[in-house]
């Protein structure tokens, strides 16, 4: 009798080895990353050196952010937990190598999609997580108020490495204005050279300059010019070649927003799993199998929401709490006026 | 035939054929090293096949479209990115020339302050080089650049310099030089060059032969001055000077136009490096005194030279040769040292081409191996040369 039980334990044992890895394969058989991912239990993020409002870091090493949030919702969509994140604080200059080189596995870092870094060099963008564009900060009391008064001789302060220096360029020789352009590796020294008054004004995206204003010693001595100077769509990447990875980076991002349209927040989730509409069941995983076609479980976007919110709540906690852009823009949902317009998750 | 016969005599060979006992490690190591290269090469081309990046240098031709703040040779952002690595290498070669010219300068005073017989100026020497050479130097190039850029006033602010110039937190601002017929001038120069190293050659056969000493210095600054003089009275060279203008770009914005700007961050950098650096060199110089025997500077004393004379003909030629090697080692950490530039936005070659030209390209295992290369080169250069200079200054035993 003894016998028989200890082989039928043995057997089972066996069984569930097998079958746990069998299942495993299922999930992860198309992606290497995710495969990855689910093995060392935690999503590798690559965020700023310090973003307020994007990524940034506390005292504790916390961080919190819009970008930073696309990772936890990865983590909470594949690990079922949204604190199951590695961060990699990134320079401009070293973020793309990191990812092809495969450090991290997804570059959440205000970063702009543009064709050349598409298609050129081993990257996907999947998705927009905030609209920007480039703008100017100058002293108030130089008495500039738009950049027609920008004239022959001003010095630019700006960061090395980003979409920022060729903007700049092109925008200063459209107007024929002569400029000293001034380039760092830091933000941090940028914002110090400016406030020292090595340059006259300080150029990058215009969330960037909010968050970056609010570091300075007095932030109501200066002002972001209206004007706009280019397109910064910013959002995050994952390397090229790992279509189900990029799925699941992408609809997670998705899930985010398409949740605030339907009005899914992460207090009344729970409650919307006995909706009568179609659309919020599915997202909130009691109708459907949407997790399954992504190689996931089906509670993956219920997990997002719950845990990290949907997008209007991150924008809020992250950017329009903290003064950096109390106005959400663009970045408003396409039904109120924004260009916030997600493919539907069905 | 039996196999132990033809081991034994194989090992016969090996041993008994001395060129191929010491030909066969080198030639192991050589496969070795070209086996774990290739490893290298076929690999990284393996893993960037996978993720679709290509390899090559056809970028270097592309437009670079970004600006460059500090340029010696004409660049605008329609210029390719072989011309922006140009501006870069050459923005890091005249920074480390500043760098050790005034490292040496500083370095061999202080140096030979530090031995000085006078309290005062050996205890200064001695905080000098502790203080500088224990305090990394990354956090004294902020200092220059953050703490001298809040002392330096606004340009509207600033106060003529010297009768010409103006120092300013946006650069220091001097007068740019307009030739007429600049050619002349150089060949004037480089006729001055020549008739002093003729007059000093003949001035040492002079001293040699028959005792007589030439006031060679007196002799080489005489014409110094009238040659290019002349070139001015006779050769038709003018020279005239645009001066920098202040002119005002809105309510509290000035700058100037005109002149030449020689942006805060190079002051900056050249002042750590060769501060930094010159420590160092005090105490090679230092080592190298000491490193001559007391009896040298005695007997110099007791055939009737001057102090001065002891130290340049007695003293120096033979500390020279133990402060060289160990100078040409700080030499190359200064040109080294001066890729700290990216931190504080002086567009060297880091932060130009592995910087910039990086990020905008994406290729950065071509732009990393480009710089390892120019930097290798670079440090070689300086080894060869220091090498040289050490070999033609050692003592000549007859």
């Amino acid at each position: 009798m003894k016998r028989t039980l200890k082989s039928l334990f043995s057997f089972l044992a066996v069984f569930a080895v097998v079958f746990s890895i069998g299942t495993e394969a299922m999930a992860a058989k198309k992606s290497k990353t995710l495969k990855n991912t689910i093995k060392k239990d935690t999503v590798r993020c690559g965020v700023s050196q310090g973003l307020p409002g994007f990524s940034n870091a506390d005292a504790s090493n916390n961080w919190t952010g819009v970008d930073v949030d696309v990772c936890r919702a990865v983590a909470a969509a594949v690990l079922g937990d949204a604190n199951k994140v590695t961060f990699y604080p990134l320079s401009a200059k070293e973020r793309f190598t990191a990812l092809t080189s495969g450090e991290i596995d997804i570059l959440s870092r205000n970063t702009t999609w543009t064709l050349s870094r598409d298609a050129d060099i081993g990257l996907t963008f999947v998705g927009v997580n905030f609209y920007d564009g480039q703008g100017f900060m100058v002293r108030k009391d130089s008495g500039i108020t738009s950049t027609s008064q920008f004239k022959s001789g001003i010095s630019a302060c700006t960061n090395i490495g980003t979409t920022t220096e060729l903007n700049m360029r092109d925008f200063f020789n459209s107007k024929g204005i002569s400029y000293e352009p001034v380039a760092f590796e830091k933000a941090d020294e940028v914002v110090a050279a400016y406030d020292a008054g090595r340059c006259d004004t300080y150029t990058t995206d215009k969330s960037g300059l909010a968050a970056q204003r609010t570091k300075m010693k007095d932030p109501d001595a200066h002002i972001v010019l209206p004007e706009t100077i280019s397109k910064e769509p910013l959002g995050p990447v994952v390397r090229q070649g790992d279509n189900v990875w990029e799925d699941i980076v992408r609809w997670s991002l998705n899930v985010m927003i398409e949740a605030e349209e339907y009005g899914i927040t992460s207090s009344n989730a729970s409650s919307m799993k006995s909706s009568e509409n179609p659309a919020i069941k599915r997202l909130v995983g009691s109708e459907g199998e949407l997790g399954a076609a992504l190689g996931l479980g089906n509670d993956w976007s219920y997990n997002i929401i719950t845990q990290v919110g949907n997008y209007g709540e991150s924008y809020k906690r992250n950017i329009a709490d903290p003064g950096i852009l109390p106005n959400r823009g663009p970045n408003q949902l396409w039904t109120k006026g924004g260009l916030l317009y997600v493919p539907p998750a069905r | 035939m039996d196999i132990k016969n033809t081991t034994k005599s194989l090992i016969g060979t090996f041993e008994g054929n001395k060129k191929l006992k010491r030909f066969l490690p080198q030639f192991i190591t050589v496969v070795a090293i070209v086996f774990i290269f290739g490893f290298f090469a076929f690999n990284a081309s393996v893993n960037m096949d996978n993720r679709g990046i290509d390899f090559g240098l056809r970028f270097l031709g592309e437009e670079s479209s970004f600006d460059i703040q500090f340029s010696l040779i004409e660049y605008s952002g329609s210029s390719s990115y072989a011309r922006a690595y140009l501006v870069g290498l050459l923005n890091t070669i005249l920074v480390a020339s500043i760098g050790i010219f005034f490292a040496t300068i500083i370095g061999v005073v202080v140096g030979i302050s530090r031995l000085s017989s006078n309290y005062l100026i050996y205890k200064v020497s001695e905080w000098y080089i502790e203080i500088f050479r224990n305090i990394p130097l990354l956090l004294q190039l902020f200092f220059w650049y953050f703490a001298v850029l809040r002392l330096l006033p606004l340009p509207q602010n600033s106060e003529i310099l010297l009768g010409f110039s103006y120092l300013t937190i946006k650069g220091w601002y001097v007068p740019a030089f307009i030739w007429n017929n600049l050619n002349i001038f150089l060949y004037s120069v480089i006729a001055v060059i020549i008739s002093i190293i003729f007059v000093r050659n003949y001035a040492r056969k002079l001293q040699e032969n028959q005792g007589k000493q030439l006031p060679v210095l007196a002799i080489s600054l005489s014409l110094l001055i009238i040659l290019p003089l002349l070139s001015f009275l006779i050769g038709g060279v003018t020279l005239s000077f645009d001066h920098p203008e202040l002119i005002q770009l809105s309510d509290t914005i000035y700058g100037f136009r005109g002149g030449v700007s020689i942006p805060p961050e190079l002051m900056a950098l050249a002042a750590a490096l060769s501060l930094y650096t010159a420590t160092f060199i005090a105490e090679c110089v230092r080592a190298g005194i000491m490193g001559v025997g007391k009896g040298q500077k005695e007997a110099a004393g007791s055939l009737g030279l001057t102090p001065g004379q002891t130290l340049k003909l007695v003293v120096m030629p033979q500390a020279l040769r133990i402060i060289i090697p160990p100078t040409t080692n700080q030499y190359l950490n200064l040109t080294k040292n001066s890729s700290l530039a990216a931190a504080i936005a002086y567009p060297d070659l880091v932060l130009v081409f592995a910087g910039t030209a990086m990020m905008q390209t994406g290729r950065a295992i071509e732009i990393v191996s480009i710089t390892m290369l120019t930097y290798l080169s670079l440090s070689i250069s300086i080894s060869i040369f220091m090498n040289w200079y050490n070999k033609k200054i050692a003592i000549k035993e007859k």
